[in-house]
Order: structure tokens, then C-alpha cells, then sequence
């Protein structure tokens, strides 16, 4: 292909002139994106108007498709199961004998439990959840792990709101549009979520590496507790995720740090939970104590 | 289904040659937020600047200089990286695409080929280096499964603008 007339304007000087005209438009377009990005990262919530309602054009399509390949995702995990029946019934049957002890255990602590609550006056909050909704897409060419699901604020989902799955969490809620919100997972880097493990109460701090994993680091100075095998829950600090909720698990372990990889992988998941903030369901320890007055001066 | 064929002495309309190329990169831009894809780690290529690059390379003096910033405005929003990662960084690329044709007379398939990867690789390696200021810790080794896509389809693309560009031209 040869070189063009139009950028190469010889010696027409109206020529010259606009062809420094249009680098100039497109430098100084380029720099104002330059500023544009300094003040998001200024305040992130700038933009996110503008986000959530072009989240809106794009919502019907995704969620079209991706009920289309809901079935697809799954055929090669139910391949590999049909082919390990044999193997996989016996211990499945051992794993039965051993739950079926633990349950009743289970069911033992938790009557004790409820028993303690009632006599602590603390009741327990069941209305946390907001709505379920469904992962239909997510940030596929970017290195920010974000995810987008098919509940917005129409049905109460507010900015901050942490998302979980059955099998643990998937992260919070980071953009709100009407019928669709972004969710930060907890794979991105900027995801930060205090951990604990859940057999003794070694405490860390979770954070996303965008590759699908997470790196979890202790807080205690020293040797490294962690081992490969160990299941993290978040502890509830902070006030936003409510505590035991399955984090990660651990698969291996490096100097000073530990990678794990989620519980709840999104990509598997059917559908998520939006929750209260954890510290909103905390009932008020003065309405606690009014009520158990008002208790004691009806009482006699 | 026949192909389309030119009738003399119709010209297409000023809409349909200006909207077309246009069109098409936002429809890619948009394609990543469509597409039921839940991914864990960055898997598809820069659809959006594919399409600019393809459309650019095959035609010279189809945009302004300045067309790198709207239309990377739009694929900000629709990607979801900070506002401002594209508009900066698709700006430098049609400016430095441009400055290399005025050093080099001819180019040829191969150098389109290899100004495409070269400029996915910019955008895709800036665009991590960009989010590191609003505190994201994103290793530069995640770019490469995206840079390996975006190469091997860019050749998809041209053929797919170069039907597109047909049909443009057909009144």
C-alpha cells in the first residue's frame, strides 16, 4: 500500500496546518483520558453511574445467553463422574456412615446452642439475605476480576452488600444499576477479606491475585501456620461479611505466604445470595436490654 | 444467498460509509460484557482495539487522529477498566500508527499482522501497569494467554472487516 496524499501534505500550507491540528486534538484527547483516570482512581464511585445504566443494554443479551449455556458448562464434570461411579459409590457410602454421626453431634450443639441464645437474649438474624440472583457475566478482558449478576436496585441490592454462594463467598457488591450490579470477587486484588482457619482460630488476611486464586497471609509474625488442606471462613471483622462464612481453601504454601483457591468458584456456582452487611444485623445491645426490662417488670 | 453486487453509478450513502466502521468496534467493545463467559483470570483478547487496528490499518484516512479517544472512552465503560485506561492509551496508539507510515512507504500483510500484536501487547500490558495506581497488584504475566488469543485472531478479524468493508462499499 503506498503512502497517502492526506497525512502527507507537501508544501499546502491550510494542509499543514490541519494535519498539526488533528495531532494536536488527538494529544490533548489522549491527556484528558490520562486526567479522566486520575480522578477515578480519586473516586471510584465517579463513573459508576454511567457504568450501571450501560450495564442495563447490555444485561438482556448476556442473560440470554448465558441460560442458553448454563447446561454446556457442566458436561465434562458429569463425564468424569459416570466414569468413577464404581470407586466413588463406595466412598460416598463411607462418607455417609461418618456424617450421619456427625449430624447427630451437630444437632446436639445446635438445641445447646439455641438454649444458650435464649438465655443470652441475643436473637438470631435469619432476615439478612436481600435477594438471589445469577452470575451472567463478567469482566473477561480486563485483569480486574469482576463479575455481573441479574439483581439490581429494584430488589434492594445497595452498593457494599457482600455476595455468597451455598459452597462460600463470591465477594461484594461494587456497582449498582436497576436490574443488574457488579460484584468485586474475591479473587481480585483489591479485594481484601479477614480470614480465620476454620479449625483453630489462626487469623490472616485474604487477598485476590486475578488469576482465579487468592493469597492469604498471616497475621502473626514468624513461621508460616498454614498448611496445604486448610479451610479459611471469614471472622466477621470489620463489620461487612458475617463470620464462618467458607472462604478458601489452601493448596500451597511459600515463604511468608499462602495461595488458596476459592470455595465458591463463579464459574460454577447456580446462583448467589446478596446479604445485609453483617454489622446491620447486629441487634442493638440497649434494645436487647430494654426488652429484657420490660420482661422483668411484667414478669412479676 | 447471492453476493452483493455494485450498481453502476450508485454511490453508498455518506451514513453507511462514515456509521460502519464505528459501529463495528463498539459492537466489539460490547462484545466482552454480552458474552456469558465467568471467567478467573483475563481470557478474552481486546475485541474493541482489534477491530480499531483492523479498520485503521486497511484504511488510512477513514478517522480524524483523535477517533482513539471516543471510541476508547466507550470501551472503558463497557470493559470495566478505570475510565480513562483506553482514551490514553488507544490515543497513543493511532498517533504512533500514523507516525510509522510516515517512515515506512509500504507495508504488507505481515506488518499489519505484527503492528496488531505489538499494539494489543501496549494495551494490554498499560492497562495493568494503569490499574497498579488505584492499588491492584495484577502480575504482567497474566497478559500472555490475551496477547497468544489476540494474535491469532487478528487474521479472523481482517477477513471478517475486509467482508464488512465490501459490503460498505456496495451501494
Amino acid at each position: 500500500m503506498a503512502s497517502a496524499s492526506s497525512r502527507r501534505p507537501g508544501v499546502n500550507r491550510r494542509a499543514q496546518y490541519g494535519l498539526f491540528a488533528s495531532y494536536v486534538i488527538a494529544i490533548a484527547a489522549g491527556l484528558a483520558g490520562l486526567l479522566a483516570l486520575i480522578l477515578s482512581v480519586a473516586d471510584p464511585a465517579g463513573f459508576s453511574v454511567v457504568r450501571a445504566y450501560t450495564a442495563e443494554i447490555t444485561r438482556p443479551v448476556a442473560a440470554t445467553l448465558s441460560s442458553m449455556v448454563k447446561g454446556i458448562g457442566s458436561i465434562d464434570e458429569e463425564l468424569f463422574a459416570y466414569v468413577n461411579a464404581g470407586s466413588q459409590n463406595a466412598a460416598l457410602r463411607r462418607q455417609v456412615e461418618t456424617n450421619r454421626i456427625k449430624i447427630i453431634q451437630a444437632q446436639a450443639i445446635e438445641q445447646e446452642n439455641i438454649r444458650l441464645k435464649k438465655l443470652l437474649q441475643l436473637t438470631d438474624a435469619t432476615d439478612a439475605e436481600v435477594a438471589t440472583a445469577q452470575l451472567i457475566s463478567s469482566s473477561s478482558s480486563i485483569s480486574r476480576r469482576i463479575a455481573r449478576m441479574n439483581a439490581g436496585s429494584r430488589r434492594g441490592v445497595t452498593i457494599g452488600m457482600p455476595v455468597r454462594a451455598p459452597e462460600g463467598l463470591i465477594g461484594r457488591v461494587l456497582i449498582v444499576g436497576p436490574n443488574s450490579a457488579d460484584v468485586l470477587l474475591l479473587t481480585d486484588s483489591q479485594n481484601i477479606v479477614p480470614v480465620r482457619r476454620a479449625r483453630d482460630n489462626v487469623a490472616g488476611i485474604s487477598s485476590g491475585k486475578d488469576d482465579g486464586t487468592v493469597e492469604i497471609r498471616p497475621l502473626s509474625a514468624g513461621r508460616n501456620p498454614f498448611k496445604p488442606g486448610d479451610i479459611m471462613v471469614t471472622t466477621g471483622t470489620g463489620g461487612l461479611y458475617s463470620p464462618n462464612t467458607p472462604v478458601a481453601v489452601i493448596v500451597a504454601v511459600r515463604e511468608g505466604t499462602a495461595t488458596a483457591v476459592p470455595l465458591a468458584s463463579p464459574t460454577r456456582v447456580e446462583a448467589v445470595m446478596v446479604e445485609r452487611p453483617y454489622e446491620a444485623n447486629i441487634p442493638d445491645p440497649r434494645a436487647g436490654m430494654q426488652s429484657a426490662n420490660t420482661n422483668e417488670t411484667e414478669a412479676p | 444467498m447471492s453476493a452483493p453486487v455494485p450498481r453502476l453509478g450508485n454511490t453508498p450513502t455518506r451514513w453507511r460509509m462514515q456509521a460502519t466502521p464505528i459501529i463495528c468496534v463498539l459492537i466489539a467493545s460490547a462484545l466482552p460484557p454480552m458474552l456469558p463467559f465467568l471467567v478467573q483470570s483475563p481470557t478474552l483478547p481486546p475485541f474493541g482495539l482489534m477491530f480499531l487496528l483492523a479498520w485503521r490499518l486497511l484504511h488510512r484516512d477513514l478517522w480524524p487522529l483523535w477517533i482513539g479517544a471516543p471510541l476508547g472512552l466507550f470501551d472503558d465503560i463497557m470493559s470495566g477498566n478505570a475510565i480513562g485506561t483506553a482514551v490514553f492509551l488507544w490515543s497513543i496508539i493511532i498517533i504512533t500508527i500514523d507516525m510509522i507510515e510516515t517512515r515506512i512507504l509500504w507495508r504488507d500483510y505481515w506488518h499489519d499482522w505484527l503492528i496488531a500484536i505489538l499494539a494489543c501487547l501496549f494495551f494490554l500490558a498499560g492497562s495493568i501497569m494503569l490499574s497498579w495506581i488505584s492499588g491492584a497488584q495484577a502480575s504482567l504475566r497474566l497478559i500472555l494467554p490475551q496477547t497468544l488469543w489476540s494474535a491469532l485472531l487478528y487474521p479472523l478479524i481482517v477477513r471478517i472487516i475486509a467482508g464488512i468493508d465490501r459490503w460498505r462499499m456496495m451501494a
